[in-house]
């Protein structure tokens, strides 16, 4: 079954990777930037071998200085703790109030195994296996907590109903977690799981886990054709293709409003043509950029009702019209399905 | 002659997973939600505090092989959530418990050093080593380090982060560091400018000799248990005395009790205030529990309101899961029973008795005298302080206790510098 063709209001996200800087007010001001043109949400990028601050930390900091943008940032899941990465993410979740995403990345060089000294560096087929096994986990460690296990039942004294928590039990071929989470189910159930699904290894990985893919491609075509396999694919595990959004991933260069609207009108070609669901737009200069694409890409694609001109919903799981996730502990009464 | 008046430290601890919060009260409110953290940093930073205090537990507590479910449980992630109360605050520090054992040098002077940049100098690292194979059923790492094993990692691994921290010079290009120890062996470039404050302040929390070594080696401040006057000053004076050792002076090294309080328009008022709030931390349930924790051993058919158990402890056993062990538990068991027949109490009222930590109860004026005391008097250098709500716990001390400490010339009217090592009046790191 082919996928339908996309007619629905375009999805916007933009990279505000700035390696290099360091004070908050940089970040704050590309995200409410981004807040002010209602895109989806702001991704940014991190690697241990480069010089930048951790992007989680980054986001948290943004997230009370901003309402409605999500906030997806990348992190390593080879060198890093899986419990840790999935209570840091649903804390983002928490602490801007339904608006946090994160995008899994892998780590492959011996420069970042040495960082660490605790393993070799890994294949990226091994990495991103493993990759797949934490988003399987955060994702049970995020509904070990169901979202009522709070009682406060002063007649019996019992502050939370242990039969709501439950165990993860999760053996996987690198590590194993017992659960349940230290942290009560985020607002959004799961927090957005976004993958750059462009090469073959993460493909694997996004349409097990992923909300949102990523596409790199420069070609309305192959995104299309693109995105069609990861439907299917994603069928093929039992999910429901409509639940996972698939966005061209793509540089761009602002220097002019003309740039800024061949930018819309591109766009609205690659969303005539049926191709994505949005795209995840990266900067070359976010500063320079952002500021071109909010204040004249936006407004074409919003006159165009491409774009919606507010956001009708508070959670980055509603700019994307993503359900929030059932509970895979409260369906079955405690094993996951 | 007298000597320049002591200026009393003050911290706030966000309560929460234990028995400390009275979550029946109709003012408790969310535990979670990211308001209430709003709140009572906001209100630490109104009464100029030094520092807003999170701990950490990586494996929810069990007691008899299931979910312990009657204190506060759930808690945020540390570091991610002050990263966002930095947002909301300007000079207040922020300091997370991080585990020693459950995480890696690189990642964790990493993600301090993040939180250092983006709060403008903020940032303090609680170093926490965990005693237990229980939580490390959550991690990669698993197993067990036994106490020496833990506090040799827990030293090098702050050793490690301040040589990552150390090597990028302010305003200068990264040198590559190398690290190759008993537990880790590491190497490569630092991906973070040095931080406002060089190096984040230090806190240790743990009590054993090697805990105390391990604060005088390398902290910059010690959260301990001993409140009251006398232990306060014994444990003041053990691990001041062990600061020369290390080439340290007195003043390096903060000694802040944890402690609650609690405020009367008169003395007879307070106490009964704290008398209800101990009843309503104590709770039956919590009052069995308690004992089980002692005895280990299923004590659910006693009844809370009557007599202690005449059964000896079980020292082999594995009841609770995830809290600190009673070393003892035959010495605890004897002293409460003794406790329990001197004055008649009933199970529940000995737990009260026995589990209190200090507390400092009466009208404002009484207890401004008091805290000054205890600083004055070389028990503490000032405290943490554990409110029992969730968040307005604060309130009545920042407005009622804090402008007598300020009379007294005992507590800072405005914040001196940005960071959080002025205001603990420490070095910043060369
Ligand atoms: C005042 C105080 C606060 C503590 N807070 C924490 C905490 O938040 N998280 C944690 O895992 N351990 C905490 N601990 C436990 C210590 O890190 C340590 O594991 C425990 O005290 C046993 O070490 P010791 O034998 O040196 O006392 C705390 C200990 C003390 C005394």
């Amino acid at each position: 079954m082919p996928a339908p063709l996309v007619r629905s209001p375009v999805h916007l996200a933009v990279a505000i990777d700035g390696a290099g800087h360091y004070d908050a007010a940089h970040f704050t001001a590309l995200a409410r930037l981004a807040e002010r043109g209602t895109l989806d949400f702001v991704t940014l990028g991190d690697s241990f071998a480069r010089p930048g601050l951790d992007a989680p930390a980054v986001l948290a900091r943004v997230a009370p200085a901003t309402e409605r943008i999500g906030l997806v940032p990348a992190v390593n899941t080879t060198h890093t703790e899986p419990f840790h990465v999935s209570s840091a993410i649903a804390t983002l979740d928490w602490v801007s109030r339904g608006r946090a995403g994160w995008s899994p990345e892998v780590s492959t060089t011996e420069t970042e195994a040495r960082l660490f000294g605790r393993r070799p560096a890994a294949n990226a087929a091994d990495a991103w296996h493993e990759a797949g096994e934490v988003a399987d986990v955060a994702a049970r460690l995020w509904d070990s907590w169901e979202d009522d296990a709070e009682i406060r039942d002063e007649s019996t004294g019992r502050f939370v109903d242990r039969d709501k928590l439950h165990h993860v039990d999760f053996e996987g071929r690198t590590f194993s977690v017992r659960g349940p989470a230290i942290v009560p189910r985020p607002p959004q159930g799961h927090p957005v799981t976004v993958i750059d699904a462009t090469a073959a290894r993460p493909r694997a990985a996004a349409v097990r886990h992923a909300d949102v893919a990523l596409v790199r491609t420069q070609d309305p075509l192959s995104a299309r054709t693109t995105r069609q396999e990861l439907r299917d694919r994603a069928r093929a595990h039992g999910r429901d293709p409509e639940r996972l959004r698939v966005l061209g991933s793509v540089p761009v260069e602002l220097h002019t409003t003309a740039d800024a609207v061949e930018l819309a009108a591109l766009i609205g070609d690659w969303h005539a043509q049926g191709a994505v669901d949005g795209f995840h737009l990266r900067p070359a200069d976010p500063e320079r950029d952002l500021g071109l694409l909010v204040g004249a890409t936006v407004p074409v694609l919003q006159h165009r009702c491409l774009l919606r001109r507010f956001y009708p919903g508070a959670t980055l799981r509603e700019h994307l019209g993503l359900a929030r996730p059932v509970n895979q502990y409260a369906l079955t009464g405690g094993s996951p399905s | 002659m007298t000597e320049p008046k002591k200026h009393i430290h003050l911290a706030a601890h966000f309560p929460g997973v234990n028995n400390t919060t009275v979550w029946a009260d109709p003012r408790s409110g969310s535990q979670i939600d990211f308001s209430s953290f709003e709140h009572l940093a906001r209100t630490a930073e109104r009464g100029t505090f030094d520092f807003f205090f999170l701990a950490e537990g990586l494996r929810l507590r069990e007691h008899k092989g299931r979910i312990h479910d009657l204190d506060v449980v759930g808690r945020p992630e540390s570091i991610t959530l002050l990263n966002a109360l930095a947002a909301v605050t300007d000079r207040l520090g922020l300091a997370a418990t991080v585990n020693a054992t459950f995480n890696e040098p690189y990642e964790t002077a990493r993600r301090f050093a993040s939180l250092d940049h983006l709060s403008g100098g903020r940032a303090a690292w609680n170093v926490v080593t965990s005693p237990d194979a229980f939580t490390g059923e959550n991690f990669r790492r698993g197993g067990y380090l036994d106490r020496g094993d833990r506090y040799s990692r827990a030293a090098e691994f702050v050793a490690t982060a301040r040589q990552l921290w150390d090597s990028w010079p302010p305003g200068g290009e990264p040198r590559p560091f190398a690290h190759h120890g008993r537990h880790f062996r590491v190497e490569g470039t630092f991906g973070v400018p040095r931080s406002p404050q060089g190096h984040p302040v230090v806190i240790q929390a743990g009590d054993s000799g090697e805990g105390r070594e391990f604060a005088a080696s390398c902290a910059d401040v010690a959260f301990t248990r001993h409140g009251t006057l006398e232990a306060g000053r014994a444990f003041y004076a053990d691990v001041k005395g062990r600061l020369a050792a290390y080439g340290r002076e007195p003043g390096d090294l903060k000694i802040m009790p944890g402690v609650t309080f609690v405020l009367g328009d008169t003395a007879a008022e307070a106490q009964e205030k704290a008398a209800e709030i101990r009843h309503r931390q104590i709770s039956p349930q919590n009052a069995i529990l308690a004992l089980e924790q002692v005895w280990g051993r299923d004590l659910s058919g006693y009844d809370p309101d009557g007599p202690l158990p005449d059964i000896d402890p079980d020292p082999e056993s594995a009841l609770a899961q995830g809290r600190v062990k009673i070393a003892d538990p035959f010495a605890t068991a004897a002293k409460w029973r003794a406790l329990s027949e001197a004055k008649g109490l009933s199970i529940r009222q000995t737990v009260i008795e026995n589990t209190g930590r200090q507390s400092f109860i009466g009208t404002p004026q009484t207890v401004a005298a008091e805290l000054d005391a205890f600083v004055q008097g070389g028990a503490a250098d000032g405290f943490i302080l554990v409110p029992h709500l969730t968040p307005g716990g604060l309130d009545d001390f920042v407005d009622q206790v804090v402008p007598l400490l300020r009379e007294r010339g005992a507590f800072r009217t405005e914040y001196g510098g940005s960071t959080l090592r002025s205001h603990l009046g420490l070095h910043t790191p060369a």
